[in-house]
């Protein structure tokens, strides 16, 4: 895998070397982790002439959570009030499209339907986890999030691509390098961010921020996960934009 | 025309080594695993480790089909790789208890979607049939089963380097290049293909086998000259800073965008071009600069990799159970990173000491009166293949 593993090896060695707890500020992501050079166009646009941005998250059971808190504690509720609260002039709306069982073609084959229902600025697309677990093909895999992410493009869309969870209990079970190696050449080469998710939740384990070890049926854990994620990417998107958080709202 | 006869103790050690990197690389979530070679490069410890297994088959059946005939060394060859679908086995009996056991008793709305993961375990039935044909193979368990079909092919392989030894190589570089040209691969179940295509792992496999059958010394001009040894450098040099890119994401917007259109995927299910480069590098600058006498090898620093290489068969499974056991005891107990280190350190011993203790049996057998002398040859002395 290719998940930055000497870099945060690193960082743990000189935290047990000086003797310092390394007291992680919670959600706390390494800028390395999280901005690439890509700009969000789109988002640019809208936000700039009209004054909105809609947002659509497409992905599969990792974008949700149980429970009748779900709905508003899963990630993409928290990207939306997040961006809200920092942008309080644009009217920010977030759409999740999440349905589960779905592989990456599955999903690849709803842009356009979707393009043309929710008309978004910027299209979330998190997939990969049922992909690793099937065993699909890595080249179909590529082949369909190049085919889908091609679609969003076309359509008039950004795209922020989001790979799987980072989930130590059973990596064991599933071979996620290779489907996490192909989602960042995709990106790279349709210059879209990637929000790497499995390396900064890699980041929040080893860093003790969160014990994703954890077994047991607590919903906190998970809401707290879905918090940081959504302002995670609100802040990838803020970058990405360079659209400046506005005075007293910013963080 | 053949190598010196006698060990080349480089391969027992750098195949010793080669079985701690996979065993620290098989471990999930291993902090200790940056510090293996894949990190810094292209190729990673399977490619050292198929080619010296295919280095010391040839090695040891090559000498008996020589003295004894090709139907004594095939069937011994073909006895190797049910000794080695018989190990794959035992560990996927282990690999079910594991996650069994993991799974069942883990539950975090979380990971809700991760847990179709255990869909498999609702039809044993099939799953398990599947295993034993190979085709449903879980993570970390894809070395084994690519062995047993290299030796599985080997004899003829062998019988033709024997005698033509630049007919079986050029014959392994079509195959692979035919591989790539029409996407050759083995089913796997529910779907996809081998992790490690056959087709195209047998070059690395077969060129092994050629070095050892003189090849290396045919080769030695060209590949201890200056000129070669500072190109396989600067590949070196040029696949670490690639390698950088991958844990820097902000460095990788000085690699020019046609390089990245022309380098990747780097492809490891098909052993991709640029890995076995890599690999081929990696061994030129090595035998540049580690001779084969150096006095070091005979230390007893090196004596805890250069027994495990010589137990490849046995060793390897064990670090792949050793490999879930300390996932299991990261699950269970600890994933700290303290437990890490201990849990790396501990599996390393584990396997120096099995293998020191695999050495005491068989000179043990070797001495006790009355045992018969023994006629087939002594792969894992020898190397081992698997």
């Amino acid at each position: 895998m290719r998940t930055p593993i000497a870099v945060v090896a690193l960082a743990a060695a000189l935290s047990i070397a000086t003797g310092a707890a390394f007291a992680a500020e919670p959600c706390d992501i390494p800028g390395y982790l999280l901005f690439g050079n890509y700009e969000l166009k789109h988002v640019v646009e809208a936000v700039q002439k009209e004054k909105k941005l809609t947002i659509a998250v497409v992905g599969t059971g990792s974008s949700i959570l149980a429970g009748p808190d779900g709905p508003r504690s899963a990630y993409p509720a928290r990207l939306e009030a997040v961006l809200k609260q920092k942008l309080p002039s644009v009217a920010v709306k977030v759409v999740s499209l999440v349905r589960t069982r779905m592989t990456t073609e599955d999903l690849a084959r709803g842009m356009e339907k979707m393009l043309v229902d929710e008309k978004p600025d910027l299209v979330i697309w998190q997939t990969g986890t049922l992909d690793a677990i099937r065993r699909i093909d890595p080249d179909d895999f590529r082949a369909a999030l190049e085919e889908g992410v091609e679609t969003l493009h076309k359509g008039g869309a950004d795209v922020i691509l989001m790979n799987m969870q980072y989930s130590p209990r059973t990596d064991i079970m599933v071979p996620l390098g290779p489907y996490a190696d192909n989602m960042r050449v995709v990106a790279q080469q349709h210059e879209s961010p990637l929000f790497d998710r499995l390396a900064i939740m890699r980041h929040w384990s080893d860093t003790g921020a969160f014990d994703l070890y954890a077994a047991g049926k607590d919903n906190v854990l998970a809401q707290r996960v879905h918090d940081c994620i959504g302002r995670g990417i609100a802040s990838m998107i803020i970058d990405a934009a360079h659209l400046h958080p506005e005075s007293k709202a910013a963080q | 025309m053949h190598a010196p006869t006698g060990r080349d103790l480089r391969l027992d050690f750098f195949r010793g080594i080669a079985l701690w990197l996979i065993f620290l690389d098989h471990i999930p979530s291993n902090l200790v695993a940056w510090g293996t070679i894949r990190n810094y490069g292209f190729s990673d410890a399977t490619e050292i480790f198929v080619f010296v297994s295919g280095y010391t088959a040839a090695f040891v059946y090559g000498k008996e089909m020589r003295e004894r005939g090709f139907i004594i060394a095939g069937a011994h060859i073909l006895r190797r790789a049910w000794q080695i679908y018989v190990a794959h086995v035992f560990l996927f009996a282990i690999y079910l208890a594991e996650i069994s056991y993991v799974a069942t008793s883990f539950e975090n709305p979380l990971y809700a979607e991760e847990m179709n993961i255990l869909d498999f375990l609702k039809q044993p039935d099939v799953t398990i049939v599947q295993a034993l044909l190979l085709k449903f193979k879980p993570s970390n368990m894809d070395v084994l089963p690519l062995y047993i079909i290299l030796l599985l092919l080997f004899p003829p392989i062998l019988w033709l380097l024997q005698f033509r030894s630049s007919l079986a190589l050029g014959a392994s570089v079509l195959l692979y290049v035919l591989t790539w040209h029409f996407n050759w691969n083995m089913p796997s179940y529910p779907s996809g293909h081998w992790y490690f295509n056959p087709f195209a792992w047998q070059l690395l496999f077969v060129f092994g086998a050629w070095c050892a059958l003189g090849g290396a010394q045919r080769l030695s001009r060209v590949s201890q000259s200056p000129v070669t040894v500072s190109i396989a450098a600067a590949y070196l040099l040029f696949a670490f800073v690639i390698s950088l890119t991958w844990y820097l994401p902000g460095m990788s917007q000085y690699v020019p965008h046609w390089l990245e259109e022309l380098i990747y995927p780097i492809d490891k299910v098909n052993l991709d071009v640029l890995r076995f480069a890599h690999f081929l590098a990696l061994a030129v600058v090595t035998v540049r600069f580690l001779p084969r006498e150096w006095p070091g090898l005979k230390s007893r620093w090196a004596w805890p990799p250069i027994v495990c290489g010589q137990h490849s068969l046995e060793i390897f499974c064990l670090g792949v159970f050793l490999s879930f056991a300390a996932h299991f005891a990261m699950v269970e107990v600890s994933g700290a990173i303290w437990m890490q280190f201990l849990l790396s350190a501990l599996g390393i011993v584990a396997m120096v000491a099995v293998a020191g203790l695999l050495s005491w049996y068989k000179r043990a057998e070797g001495r006790s009166p009355g045992s018969r002398p023994k006629k087939t040859p002594d792969a894992d002395l020898a190397g081992g293949e698997a």
